[in-house]
Order: structure tokens, then C-alpha cells, then sequence
């Protein structure tokens, strides 16, 4: 455990002094979402029956844009080789890391999300419902994009590799997240699809790591 | 029980051959088969009371769609074996497995946007199985991009296989998620044939297109293989021997 | 023979998809076939 609050420590502070690299996935979101009134229609009820989509998706897409950095600066200066050297394991090296690149690029993303709500004028019931989706939601996102980072971490160019390889992994959390939203909008409980991403929460949650620390172990080869 | 054809496997002129031994037996199997199956589904069954003629897309559009998974599962199958054992002709194997996979799939699709036309009226349906089947189909393009991005071949093979093995875990969520969203959403259109029934005369012709095409798989994949091999060991002194045979 | 062509006049569709699947079998058997054979030469 101690291997991870270090790992959590050490990478909060390369946080901190690269902050602009982190704050380009809120900002990001709200780009992508102020260009739907414009290309679809301003109308209130369009954007509020979109709103929900918009936000998942542009959640999805902005977790994607810090994920080719995730390892990459570690693997270039060879600090990931020591890391891999130490006796502690890479499974749990690497989700930390995960969950920190969450911790500054999701938490943002959620905090902003209901000032696109409002822009979307989407209902509170809604608001609500995607909010807890995301929360629930956008940590799966940051796993499976964590794998798929590891993989791709030795190439020069992973990015489009990186979309191709984690959007259709994500198809089951933008369904439940959206259909959340959509339940509590018409007035219903949520409680279904909200239960079904905090159970692929804990899945990816189990599994990421193994298949964090194997990608890893492999890119190092 | 006597191992030695397995470890041969690992050797490539040996694979080379086995597989090239095989290829006939497949062949011919696989083209009895879909030539059999095409003659009874195109002829001999009768129409469907409901569809006529149009439901004969079937003889192709079923074994395709099984094929697409099948080949998923052959391909994780392989993936698996060779990222624990290292064994490189199942590394070989998943690798020439995918664009076969990926083939399938995208004649799933276009044939069932064919028999959607006049089933749905509409080119393409939200279909739950299209809709699984789409991702599916990402899923091979994604696996077979990873695999070639790499400079070395054997990482490529290993990363990939990981990536595969994250798809089968994730292939039933993305399914039933697909299917639970779909089932919510009540279809615009309304289909305007139930399911087809199936009487013997049908679904015979069925099994022997869904077989035939197993074994053309199996066909091409070792021809895939013996390509693999040779372009390996290009250089190597039996395939300079092979070249000079072959004139 | 017409009549079997017609397909019910499902023939816009039906024989397409013959066609494609075809197509696509003959280039699994026939792409590795042609491959090997220049590689050999």
C-alpha cells in the first residue's frame, strides 16, 4: 500500500507543476458541447433530449486526450524501467498512476459538467443522474484507457491507436451512463443503470490492474 | 501418446508442410460443403411463406455472423496460449485469424443491411445484433492495428494478445449492454416478417454453409500460416531451396 | 431459370449478398495463394 500512496504523492506533484496539460480535458469538454446548439439546434428541448449524449461523449473523448501521456514521460526517461526493477509490483505502480491521471482529468470533467447541463437545459433529476454516472462512470474510462496506455506506451505515435482501441471498450458505460440520465429525466428511478456502472466500476477496478501491469511489463521488453 | 508432431509445430519448414498437407483436405471439404449448401439453399428449399425468396439470405448472412464470433473466440484462444507459453505459432495464428474475423464481420454487416432493406425498409437498423456486430468489428480493426504498430513482431504479438483478452472479458458486457439498450428503444420501424421458421429442408442447407465456412476458415488460416512462415524465414536456407523448386 | 433469377423480386438483394460473400471467400483462399507464390519466385 505504501508503493501506492508514493506513487500517488510523486505523481500529484507532476501534476501540480504541469497543470495546463490538465486542464485542457475540462476545457475540452466544454469546446466540444458548445459547438452542439450551433450544428444541431438551440432549441431547449433538442439540447436537453442531446445533453446527456453530448456530455458522455465528450467525457469519453477528453478522458482519451491525457491517456497517450499517461506513462509516457516515465518510459522515455527510463524511470518506469526502474519502476518495473523495484521489487513492487508494476499491477499496482500503474493503477495508482491511473487513478491519479482520474483524479486530475475526471474530477475536473464532473465538476463542469453542470454548467453544461444548465447550457443544455437539462432538467435537475438529469443533471443529477449524469452526474452520479459520471462519477461512477469516467474512473472505468480511465482504466481501460490505462490499459490500453501501457500497451501503446512504447510507440511514437499512439494517440488514433489509443481511440481506436478503448472507444469500443467504453460502449457499455455510455449506454448506461446515458440511459441513467434519460430514466430520471422521464421522471423514473435510476437506480438500474447506476447499479450496472458501479459493477463495471468494480470489475475494471479488479481486472485493470493485472492487465495494467502484464501491458507494462510487456512494453518494456 | 507420442508428442513430437506438436514440437514440430514449433519448427517452421515442419509447420510449413503440416499446413500444407492440411490445406487440401480443408479445401475440398469446405468447397463440397458451401457448394452443397449453396444448391440447397438457392434451390432446393422451398421459399419462406412469408419472405419468398428474400429470406435465402440467411445461407449466408447466419454462417457469416457465426464465423465473426467464432473466429473472436479462436482468435483469444490463440492470443492466450501464446502470451502465457510463448508458443509462436499460436501468436501466428491469432494474428492470421483476425483479418479472416474482421472479413467475416463485415459481411455480416453487409449482408444484413441487405436483408434489412426489404425486412426493415431501411438500410441500416439499430439493431441490437448489428449494433454488437459493429463493435466487433472495431474490435478485430483495433486488435490487428495494435498488433502492426509495433517494429518488433513478437511484442506486437504480445501486446495485442493482451488487448484480445480485455475484449473477450468486455464482448459479453458490450452485448447484453447493446441488448438492454435496444430493448428500450422501441425500433421506428416495425419488422415486418416474424422470425423465420425452420423447417428440415432449410436448415440443412444452413449447417452446411455454417460448417463449410469453418472449414474455409481453417483453409485459408493455414495458407495464412505457411505465409507467415516463409516471409519470416525469408532468407533461410530452406526457403531459398523451396524458391529454386518451385521455379 | 427467370423466375429463379427474380428471387420473388428479392433479387436486388439477395443476389448482391451472394455475390459479396463470394467475393469474399474466394480472396481469403486466393490472397495467401498469390502471396506465396511471389514470395517463392
Amino acid at each position: 500500500m505504501s508503493t501506492a500512496a508514493a506513487v500517488v504523492r510523486r505523481d500529484l506533484i507532476l501534476a501540480a507543476r504541469r497543470w495546463p496539460e490538465f486542464a485542457l480535458p475540462p476545457l475540452f469538454l466544454l469546446i466540444v458541447a458548445s459547438l452542439f446548439p450551433l450544428a444541431v439546434s438551440p432549441a431547449a428541448s433538442v439540447l436537453a433530449l442531446i445533453g446527456p449524449g453530448v456530455i458522455w461523449v465528450a467525457a469519453l473523448l477528453a478522458a482519451l486526450l491525457g491517456q497517450e501521456l499517461l506513462f509516457r514521460p516515465d518510459y522515455d526517461d527510463g524511470a518506469l524501467e526502474l519502476m518495473a526493477l523495484s521489487s513492487r509490483p508494476l499491477a499496482v505502480i500503474g493503477t495508482a498512476r491511473v487513478l491519479v491521471h482520474w483524479f486530475v482529468t475526471g474530477l475536473p470533467l464532473i465538476v463542469i459538467t453542470p454548467l453544461v447541463a444548465v447550457w443544455f437545459s437539462m432538467s435537475p433529476a438529469a443533471t443529477q443522474a449524469t452526474l452520479i454516472g459520471l462519477v461512477l462512470g469516467t474512473p472505468v474510462l480511465s482504466l481501460v484507457g490505462g490499459i490500453a496506455a501501457a500497451l501503446t506506451v512504447s510507440l511514437k505515435r499512439s494517440a488514433p491507436l489509443l481511440a481506436l482501441i478503448v472507444l469500443p471498450l467504453c460502449v457499455p458505460v455510455v449506454i448506461f451512463g446515458t440511459r441513467a440520465a434519460s430514466l430520471a429525466d422521464g421522471g423514473v428511478p435510476a437506480d438500474g443503470p447506476l447499479y450496472l456502472l458501479a459493477a463495471l466500476l468494480v470489475l475494471a477496478l479488479t481486472l485493470a490492474p493485472f492487465a495494467v501491469g502484464a501491458a507494462l511489463r510487456i512494453s518494456l521488453e | 501418446m507420442n508428442w513430437s508432431w506438436f514440437h514440430k509445430l514449433g519448427s517452421p519448414p515442419h509447420l510449413y508442410r503440416i499446413a500444407g498437407g492440411l490445406v487440401p483436405w480443408f479445401g475440398w471439404t469446405a468447397l463440397v460443403l458451401v457448394l452443397g449448401g449453396l444448391y440447397g439453399g438457392l434451390w432446393l428449399a422451398p421459399p419462406d411463406y412469408q419472405m419468398g425468396d428474400g429470406f435465402r439470405i440467411i445461407y449466408v448472412h447466419v454462417p457469416s455472423a457465426w464465423m465473426s464470433m467464432a473466429a473472436y473466440a479462436f482468435l483469444a484462444v490463440s492470443a492466450a496460449i501464446g502470451l502465457v507459453w510463448r508458443i509462436k505459432l499460436a501468436e501466428l495464428a491469432a494474428r492470421n485469424a483476425a483479418p479472416l474475423g474482421a472479413v467475416f464481420t463485415a459481411l455480416t454487416l453487409a449482408t444484413g443491411s441487405l436483408w434489412g432493406k426489404p425486412m426493415w425498409g431501411t438500410w441500416w437498423e439499430w439493431d441490437a445484433r448489428m449494433t454488437s456486430e459493429l463493435v466487433l468489428l472495431f474490435l478485430y480493426l483495433g486488435y490487428i492495428a495494435l498488433h502492426d504498430a509495433f517494429p518488433e513482431r513478437r511484442t506486437g504479438a504480445r501486446a495485442s494478445a493482451v488487448l484480445a483478452l480485455v475484449g473477450v472479458v468486455n464482448l459479453p458486457i458490450i452485448h447484453y449492454s447493446v441488448e438492454w439498450w435496444h430493448s428500450l428503444h422501441q425500433p421506428a420501424t416495425i419488422t415486418k416478417f416474424g422470425a423465420p421458421s425452420i423447417d428440415t429442408e432449410m436448415l440443412v442447407p444452413l449447417l452446411l454453409m455454417a460448417t463449410g465456412f469453418t472449414a474455409w476458415f481453417a483453409t485459408a488460416l493455414l495458407m495464412r500460416l505457411r505465409v507467415a512462415v516463409v516471409e519470416h524465414e525469408r532468407g533461410a536456407a530452406w526457403v531459398r531451396a523451396l524458391g529454386v523448386r518451385n521455379g | 431459370m427467370a423466375e429463379f433469377i427474380a428471387m420473388d423480386g428479392y433479387w436486388m438483394y439477395v443476389w448482391p449478398s451472394f455475390g459479396l460473400t463470394l467475393v469474399a471467400l474466394i480472396w481469403m483462399i486466393a490472397a495467401p495463394w498469390l502471396r506465396l507464390r511471389r514470395l517463392l519466385r
